[in-house]
């Protein structure tokens, strides 16, 4: 299931990826929320394999203090981006512990009612909660992370925020009401926002994983067969993909080939 | 003047005195600052958050209470973020003005600190009783969580509510380096970019590690500014280097700004890019290579804000500027109002430099 998102995913081969497609992550600073699970412990996996810089943010210290242990190099955060006065301090964290922050992974999402519910028969408690975590916060996280982002496109290092969200924004599934609706939201914000901050060089996405095999999807449909559902692993590996794609190209070094050709021409 | 006592960084009503190269001063609300901007300038901002540097602590040796303020850091580096000088405090918080505020007990080298989920050392006092430097136990990342959870924004007096990390982070707000606000950059908005842009104005942003302004403390305050590192990117140098082919001006946004380009220039004139630690004092009669204005907030004689400022003005034009700002109702502090200044015409600082030699001649 897709719906035609702001950038198409590349279907790129593996011997291309290794040599081009994937050079822009090398040393890109990249923050990701909801990391100790499903598609957001994909990522944090497939992008440090790419040599990025990693931050992750997820609710449940023991589940933070996991990932670290496992994924060497990858600086855990434990907060709620549902909660207020959890955005500046994971924000901090988050640019204190890279040096700065070029792409932002808006992963973190809730299911709404579970088990999903018809939309009149939703709790309004569940449909604030789900579009506190899927709209209110990535909107928080975003704006309070917005000057270092712009810092990085200013830089050339690119700047990318990636807002995941579902078909389920664009197509009414019966049962999907507090889900759907809060992922249009932040579809519609990826948009605007991606409108007002072209001339900064910041890009956003607005991509949609397709359906998989995660604790998320098991939650919502219990009884789906795992064998026809996406790996995790394959949809983090597409959205790595997008996000060379709107990233500079980089140089062995890990240096965007625009600042090494600058600082070639720099005589002193 | 007035202390602006409420947190709201870009208050409808916020004005700006404008002293034109001319020494002309004029007045306008500060939402219009960047019509004062022409096609070809750059303007620069200090792109630091600020770091939650007031921590509630315990004196472990004396059980005291204690208020550690984080004041100076030797880099900006991320894994650079266990040593700190601090100035310490005894038993209260900003609602006690600075200069009423209780000496800790006596610190010695070795003492632990407990602050909150953190655990520090002293590690020497330096120069001065309340003035040392702290080693933190534990990771860089564990030393980030820790002042992220259990840290404030410093604060004083004049604004009686309690300040959070929204209320100093500026619109630009990247790296948390800063241990006050950069409060100068409270003027800009993303709004205000996009305006600068349209009007073929660049942008450009350093990152100064704005350290501490008040001590409350006569012969810690005459230190400052402490020493700040601070970073000037590739890019900056080079928008710097485009705008005087030009013939554009530099605008500084905040006197950290003057301090690192300033600082960032002192060899040959021209901006290296690159990560520079800023020692220097900028006063009446040092002579600026790089900046030609600034934005900045109002500041009263006897700071080291207002000391900077005598280096774009000479002081009968500053104070004309104070009496305006007194007698116009201008407000003051980092929530407060602000200044424009462009410094007198460089032909003006080229004759009188003329003069000077012919004078030694």
């Amino acid at each position: 299931m897709t719906f035609p998102s702001d950038t198409t995913l590349h279907d790129s081969t593996e011997s291309r990826r290794e040599t081009e497609t994937l050079d822009p992550i090398k040393g890109t600073r990249v923050a990701i929320t909801g990391g100790t699970s499903g598609l957001g412990l994909a990522l944090v996996r497939e992008l440090l394999r790419w040599r990025a810089r990693v931050a992750f943010v997820a609710r449940t210290r023991e589940h933070v203090e996991r990932v670290v242990r496992e994924q060497r190099g990858a600086h855990g955060i434990v907060g709620d981006v549902s909660s207020k006065d959890d955005i500046y301090p994971i924000a901090m964290q988050v640019v204190g512990e890279l040096g700065g922050l070029d792409v932002l992974i808006n992963n973190a999402s809730d299911l709404g009612p579970v088990p999903l519910q018809m939309l009149s028969d939703t709790e309004c408690e569940d449909l604030e909660r789900a579009f506190r975590t899927n709209v209110t916060g990535p909107f928080r996280l975003t704006k309070a992370l917005m000057g270092a982002l712009a810092a990085s496109a200013r830089e050339g290092r690119g700047s990318v925020v990636l807002n995941i969200t579902s078909d389920a924004a664009i197509n009414p599934y019966p049962g999907w009401g507090a889900y759907g609706a809060s992922k249009a939201a932040l579809h519609q914000l990826s948009r605007i926002w991606g409108e007002e901050h072209a001339a900064d060089g910041i890009h956003f996405l607005s991509l949609d994983p397709g359906d998989m095999d995660t604790p998320m999807h098991a939650a919502a449909v219990p009884d789906a067969d795992p064998t026809t559902l996406k790996r995790p692993e394959t949809s983090a590996r597409e959205l790595a993909d997008a996000i060379a794609h709107a990233l500079p190209r980089r140089g062995a070094s890990g240096v965007p080939l625009t600042i090494v050709s600058e600082l070639e021409g720099v005589t002193r | 003047m007035i202390a602006a006592d409420m947190a709201v960084q870009r208050p409808p009503d916020a004005k700006l005195l404008v002293v034109d190269a001319y020494r002309h001063i004029g007045h306008a609300p500060r939402s219009a600052f960047v019509e004062f901007l022409r096609h070809g300038d750059l303007v620069i901002a200090n792109d630091a958050a600020t770091l939650p540097a007031g921590l509630q602590s315990v004196h472990a040796p004396t059980g005291a209470p204690i208020e550690v303020r984080l004041a100076g850091r030797p880099s900006l580096r991320p894994e650079d973020i266990n040593c700190f000088s601090a100035v310490v405090f005894g038993e209260g918080d900003f609602h006690t003005r600075t200069e009423d505020r209780p000496a800790p007990p006596p610190l010695a080298a070795g003492d632990r600190l407990i602050l909150g989920p953190l655990r520090a050392s002293v590690e020497r006092l330096l120069c001065h009783p309340r003035l040392v430097s702290l080693l933190f136990d534990g990771t860089p990342d564990e030393v980030w969580a820790g002042l992220a959870r259990h840290g404030r924004p410093i604060q004083y007096a004049h604004v009686p509510a309690p300040l959070a990390l929204w209320d100093v982070w500026t619109r630009i707000a990247g790296p948390p380096v800063a241990f006050e606000p950069p409060s100068a950059g409270f003027a800009l908005d993303w709004r205000a970019l996009a305006a600068m842009r349209e009007r073929g104005a660049e942008f450009a942003g350093v990152t100064h590690a704005v350290g501490i302004s008040s001590t409350g403390d006569e012969e810690l305050d005459r230190l400052l500014p402490f020493d700040e590192p601070y970073c000037i990117p590739l890019a900056t140098a080079r928008a710097i280097r485009r705008t005087r082919a030009r013939g554009g001006r530099v605008v500084a946004v905040g006197t950290s700004v003057v301090r690192a380009l300033e600082h960032a220039a002192a060899g040959d004139g021209h901006v290296r890019a690159g990560e520079g630690l800023a020692t220097q004092h900028i006063g009446a009669g040092v002579r600026l290579r790089v900046v030609d204005a600034i934005l900045s907030g109002t500041h009263e004689l006897g700071t080291s804000h207002y000391e900077l400022l005598r280096a774009f003005l000479d002081d009968a034009t500053l104070q004309r500027t104070s009496a305006e700002l007194d007698a116009r109702g201008y407000r003051t502090h980092e929530f407060g109002d602000s200044v424009l200044i462009e410094r007198a015409q460089r032909q003006g600082g080229l004759k009188s430099e003329l003069t000077n030699n012919a004078l030694e001649v």
